[in-house]
């Protein structure tokens, strides 16, 4: 399993608002 | 953090997860950490469904500890929402899963708070003190759980 993350993070939290779901925002600086 | 299953599978369970990458997405790196006021690597943050911030996590963690500090996280988000059941729930399961991690002890002190919250009855702040002299007595928590009893 590996998890997909989002980037478009203005639509993940229209999304979010829109679902009832929270959100997890990674600020990251890890090797790509 | 990342690579572990246990964590993976709480995220895509709990959250829609998010990243920005200081290279990779400089321009939004530099608007969601000033809207945020993120200033270092790893931030992670849960946002309620209204994008409000309801919980931190700065700096590496083992994985045992992130999933505590995550489970945490979420624990709190129910408890913003109103969701009493479900944040005692998910409070407790803190302590039962991860009884030896930094989230432990915070998460005892808010499962007494919200099941207070939800039926009004205090005896569960008292009941909370109470847990409180029997194990993590060293702990900012147990401190403020003293007044309840």
């Amino acid at each position: 399993m590996s998890l997909s993350f989002r980037h478009d993070v203005d639509a993940v939290l229209a999304d979010a608002s829109r679902e009832n779901k929270p959100v997890l925002l990674d600020f990251s600086a890890a090797p790509m | 953090m990342w690579p572990d299953p246990r964590v993976e599978k709480f995220v895509e369970e709990n959250f829609i997860p998010a990243r920005v990458h200081v290279r990779a997405d400089s321009g939004l790196f530099q608007k969601y950490s000033e809207k945020y006021g993120a200033q270092w690597t790893p931030t992670i943050l849960q946002l309620d469904p209204k994008g409000e911030e309801r919980h931190r996590i700065e700096g590496f963690l083992p994985a045992d500890d992130f999933l505590a500090q995550l489970m945490l996280g979420r624990a709190h988000l129910a408890f913003a929402m109103a969701q009493w059941d479900d944040a005692e729930r998910r409070f407790r399961e803190v302590v039962d899963r991860f009884p030896n991690s930094d989230a432990a002890p915070e998460a005892l002190y808010w499962a007494g708070a919200t099941r207070y919250k939800g039926t009004g009855d205090g005896s569960a702040l008292g009941a909370t003190a109470q847990a409180f002299r029997e194990r993590y007595q060293e702990t900012p928590w147990a401190k403020k759980a003293s007044v309840w009893g």
